[in-house]
């Protein structure tokens, strides 16, 4: 058939995007059904620079006004006060000590408006740079920045999930990326479940399976091969590679000290996963801290989840920066929207999207910043208004990736972000 | 078997009870406490600023430039001439009422993180704090010079109480433990399991609850812990209010109390009456409610429903008078007494 054939021939015109093609992209733009970059120079020369993303989801909907941008003693304000950063004139809220300390390395979005109060839509424009849509899927960022930037021949998944229980993912996350740029779920600092060979199965007896398998599917690709037989296949060989790379998913092999250093909860078993997957060189790590969606005692939960995030989160961006590796991480803490300025009956804060803060630091973005700004009670963006769509932009071109450019799939032309907006580029180093 | 050591007041009928006066102040209320000549209530709210309000006619008097938070609660001298409130900021600010303007008279750092509650002994001379930091600390009321300090939980402290003779101070946290601890030598000498009051939702991954009301009978023999229960869903404020009653002789919880068709409440203050029924005050997504129990029941004997929301209760010494805080900013008078003709 056509469109297998078209799959599967490799034939040159294939590897190029159509713009390309008609000469109009640039040397260097991601291109390729099959996950290659058709500019090898530049793409091999960003792939050598290891550029890595860690996105913080701060599922629920963390509150702008009880992290990064308070508005004490105002009638929005809530009970906690404002604390001083490592940045002379930028305040966050008491809540964040820790935190404070690092702000010098931070760069604060404060005049996010998302126009979109509904979890499930609103997540998917955080994660995708784009609103739903029946007529299309779009991929999450973790699946972009797998495709994007990680080496085919890394030994650990391009695209890594890590929550308390090691669930979630695997949706349709990669959308037309395909399935082989999903994530991989992992948690509690250890390895993947299922990635140790049974001990009544010898080394030999293993490798004779695995060539019997190959040998089975290389058959069956030959006359069948599509995307999902692609990502079968790819299953198969990282699983394998996931099973000699256990050690990279255990914190216990991470000194006491530093075990310490980034405490028992879950986030900081998950913070300091987080860190050693970068040090073992996974491109994409997405950290899950949950739940914000405080309708009812916003205070008090915001108390015991900021208070959970704030040390573990500050010394990741210091292990980060001390290691030198921040200049070549993107790290960003989103969360699906912020929360009301008004507060309820229920001392809860309700879902508010039209002025709230995404934190962002190390590669590509400006450091000791707050970019944006919020009136006086927080209710409405008075400067730097920006949406969903400039952030995945912006992530993007933080990588150094040309944010306007396209993914070529099956011949047609994919932009990696909503071709209508554009990165923010005032902060943008 | 009544606990109560009081005498009844002349006309005291709990089925009688009402709504006789409401003040409105200037933001939504988090606290009251009654002054013990029923003359004046302290109220603090959602900012900085508490405030004295007569009962008899609404007068306000604002309590300016003592803190950078809202206000958790407050606290009366025995001669109701001074008070001292707590509040987020993680201090007690003692005041001097006697002039028209109030005048601070110390300032302390107190705990680190909010202080949620105060209680005065019975012979009026010691003052307790309760923080986020999880310690008990025990003040001159006089002066407000630190007399001890204990270290009672590891995460939130919600509620404290003196015990009537004034040898015991109870604890109530986040975890629903509840802990009697000698006011001499600052050791325990009492656990109470509380954990009803205490939930954790796997799938929203917090802790959540905890002892906001905490009430010795006039005989100590009793000690009733409230907060809430059933919280299927804590972040969207679907809990309902909950009792417990301990004998304090062998620790046994002898009673849960829960409401009828409250599916949104929490239990925010009890205080027991000079009949031996116990007032408990519950505001949540169904509304405010004063609900009335007997320790030698389950269920409860009447209720009143408030025209909002609550977030506190408090008892006049005249054993008539309840007053609570409302979200809607108004502070209730609820007599448990027949309406005047």
């Amino acid at each position: 058939m056509k469109r297998n054939c078209d799959y599967a021939c490799h034939s040159p015109e294939h590897k190029i995007a159509r713009r390309q093609f008609m000469g109009t992209m640039a040397a260097g733009s991601i291109v390729g059904g099959l996950g290659v970059f058709t500019g090898p120079g530049a793409a091999g020369a960003l792939k050598s620079q290891q550029k890595r993303v860690v996105v913080f989801n701060m599922y629920g909907g963390l509150s702008q006004l009880e992290s990064w941008d308070p508005k004490p003693g105002t009638d929005t304000g809530g009970p906690f006060r404002s604390i001083e950063t490592s940045v002379p004139g930028i305040r966050i809220s008491e809540l964040m000590p820790e935190t404070a300390k690092v702000m010098h390395h931070l760069c604060l979005v404060r005049g996010v408006n998302t126009s979109e109060d509904d979890h499930g839509k609103g997540g998917y424009m955080m994660l995708t740079g784009r609103r739903q849509s029946p007529a299309a899927e779009y991929p999450q960022i973790g699946s972009v920045m797998a495709k994007a930037l990680a080496d085919e021949q890394n030994s650990l998944p391009g695209h890594i999930l890590i929550t308390p229980g090691g669930g979630g993912g695997r949706g349709n996350e990669a959308a037309y990326l395909g399935p082989r740029f999903s994530s991989l779920a992992v948690g509690g600092g250890k390895p993947p479940q299922n990635t140790e060979r049974p001990g009544s199965i010898s080394e030999a007896d293993e490798s004779l399976r695995q060539d019997i398998r190959r040998e089975a599917a290389k058959k069956f690709l030959n006359r069948r091969r599509t995307a999902m037989t692609d990502a079968y296949t790819h299953s198969y060989e990282l699983a394998l590679r996931l099973m000699t790379q256990r050690d990279s998913f255990d914190i216990a092999k991470e000194p006491q000290r530093d075990q310490d250093r980034y405490g028992k909860s879950d986030l900081g078993r998950q913070c300091l996963l987080g860190r050693r997957l970068l040090e073992k060189g996974a491109t994409f790590v997405q950290i899950t801290h949950s739940n914000y969606d405080t309708h009812n005692e916003n205070f008090n939960f915001h108390l015991e989840q900021v208070g959970e995030f704030d040390r573990p989160y500050a010394t990741f961006i210091a292990d980060l920066a001390e290691r030198g590796m921040l200049e070549s991480t993107l790290v960003v803490v989103l969360s699906e929207f912020g929360r009301t300025p008004g507060i309820n009956l229920y001392y809860g804060r309700d879902h508010w999207s039209r002025a709230w803060t995404v934190a962002m630091a190390g590669c590509g973005v400006i450091k000791g910043a707050a970019y944006g700004k919020t009136g006086p009670k927080g209710t409405e963006v008075t400067d730097g208004q920006v949406d969903h769509a400039n952030l995945f932009h912006t992530y993007l071109s933080a990588v150094g990736l040309q944010s306007n450019e396209s993914f070529d799939i099956d011949g047609r032309d994919m932009p990696m972000a909503d071709p209508a907006s554009k990165p923010i580029k005032a902060i943008l180093a | 078997m009544s606990h109560s050591l009081l005498a009844l007041p002349a006309g005291f009928d709990i089925k009688a009870a009402h709504v006789a006066a409401q003040w409105k102040c200037e933001k939504p209320l988090n606290c009251c406490r009654i002054d013990a000549k029923s003359q004046f209530v302290l109220v603090g709210g959602e900012w900085a600023t508490p405030e004295r309000v007569n009962i008899a006619d609404g007068k306000i008097v604002k309590l300016e430039g003592g803190h950078e938070s809202w206000v958790f609660d407050a606290a009366w001298s025995a001669d109701s001439t001074r008070c001292v409130t707590s509040g987020g900021d993680g201090r007690l600010v003692w005041w001097d009422l006697t002039s028209e303007k109030p005048v601070k008279l110390h300032l302390v750092q107190a705990h680190k993180g909010w202080i949620r509650t105060l209680s005065v002994s019975p012979d009026g001379k010691t003052l307790a704090s309760g923080g986020n930091d999880g310690q008990i600390r025990l003040w001159n009321m006089a002066d407000a010079k630190p007399l001890a300090t204990i270290t009672a939980s590891k995460r939130d402290i919600y509620r404290t109480v003196f015990s009537p003779d004034g040898k015991l101070i109870a604890s109530g946290d986040l975890m629903g433990a509840v802990v009697a601890w000698n006011v001499a030598d600052g050791k325990e000498t009492a656990r109470y399991d509380a954990k009803p009051l205490h939930t954790y939702e796997g799938g929203q991954q917090v802790d959540f609850g905890g002892v906001r009301a905490l009430a010795y009978t006039p005989d100590s023999k009793l000690l009733a812990a409230g907060g809430l229960y059933k919280a299927t869903n804590p972040l969207g404020a679907v809990h309902e209010p909950i009792g417990l009653v301990f004998q304090t002789s062998d620790k046994k919880m002898i009673r849960q109390w829960v409401a009828n068709a409250i599916p949104g409440g929490i239990f925010w203050s009890f205080r027991w009456l000079a009949d031996g029924s116990l007032v408990g005050a519950s505001g949540g997504s169904t509304g405010g409610f004063l609900l009335f129990f007997k320790p030698d029941g389950d269920k409860e004997i009447h209720r009143l429903g408030l025209p909002n929301i609550l977030r506190d209760m408090d008892l006049a010494a005249d054993g008539l008078t309840i007053a609570t805080a409302h979200h809607d900013r108004h502070l209730r008078i609820t007599r448990l007494i027949a309406k005047k003709a």
